[in-house]
């Protein structure tokens, strides 16, 4: 039987489908869940996808947080359960306290979409297990609020305990501290993507296939455990 | 009746491109001498019930739990009657 990842759709969520779909593709099947649902219908894992949920108003992400899924994903989280927030689900999950930090308006004041190189910093996530320590890797980008911030003290603890997911390279789009792109919580099930990994899992549809091993990390981690 | 005002700005040390943007075009209409500027939100809430002390701690609540984050922002709350 193929493992379930839970996709939560918010009021504005846009990129739910393709994370649905990049599910599929790694092999697992893709649970549809709703803002409002109370319970996570007993996925084994949750992405909470990009887009503008509640249009963004007030901060990103900053209503979304108190949305009733958001109870169980947060409970969830803590007991170990594989969450993946990408874009806007950074943005909620740093809102909801599961993440460090905070994203803000990119440095630049444009909202930026490009293929973006990347290197994965840490291979010890649930998220990025299939991935080598290292790797390059190109996958869509485009946000207007990415710029990653938190404290000294904050970032330095995220150095010093490998919590790093993802660097940019060539070029900081966003203005984000030391060029984070992706950051985990202490335990590593818990991880916050401002790229798209969703959008290049098939060369019909992305610039590569670099994203699909996000996916597949993850099934594989619970295929194990 | 009574009204909490909540302003809400980017702590001092968080780079705040709006504001700049704001400086420059400032600059370019002929105001001189605009050394900084920093954007920030405003809410007008009214509540019923009286601007005591029971209201100041509630807006204290509103503004902690959702209309700052406090990672990146400071706020002030003030109760008028």
């Amino acid at each position: 039987m193929a493992l379930r990842i839970g996709v939560v759709t918010f009021p504005g969520s846009l990129d739910d489908r393709d994370a649905a779909r990049a599910v599929r593709l790694a092999g697992g099947e893709a649970v549809a869940l709703w803002h409002k649902d109370r319970t996570l219908s007993g996925v084994d894992a949750v992405v909470l996808p990009g887009g503008f949920s509640y249009g963004d108003y007030l901060r990103c992400g900053a209503i979304s947080r108190f949305a009733p899924v958001m109870a169980a994903v947060v409970e969830g989280a803590q007991g170990g359960l594989p969450v993946l927030g990408i874009c806007n689900g950074f943005q909620i999950l740093c809102e909801s306290g599961l993440l460090p930090g905070a994203l803000t308006r990119n440095d630049s004041l444009h909202f930026v979409c490009r293929d973006q190189r990347l290197r994965i910093e840490s291979v010890t996530t649930a998220w990025t297990s299939g991935y080598t320590a290292g790797q390059e890797i190109v996958v869509p980008l485009k946000n207007g609020e990415g710029g990653y911030v938190a404290d000294q003290l904050a970032l330095d603890e995220l150095e010093a305990e490998g919590r790093i997911v993802a660097r940019y390279l060539e070029v900081n789009p966003n203005g984000s501290r030391r060029d984070i792109a992706g950051i985990s919580n202490a335990a590593g099930n818990v991880v916050g993507l401002m790229p798209h990994p969703e959008h290049a899992v098939e060369p019909l549809t992305g610039p590569t296939t670099d994203g699909l091993a996000f996916f597949t990390s993850v099934l594989t981690r619970l295929v194990r455990s | 009746m009574a009204r909490v005002v909540v302003d809400v700005m980017l702590k001092p040390e968080i780079l705040d491109p709006q504001g700049q943007a704001v400086q420059g075009a400032l600059g370019r209409l002929g105001f001189d001498g605009v050394t900084s500027v920093r954007q920030g939100k405003q809410f007008v809430i009214d509540v019923d019930g009286p601007a005591d002390e029971t209201l100041r701690g509630r807006a204290d609540e509103m503004a902690s739990t959702l209309l700052a984050n406090l990672v990146i922002e400071d706020y002030t709350v003030r109760v008028d009657d």
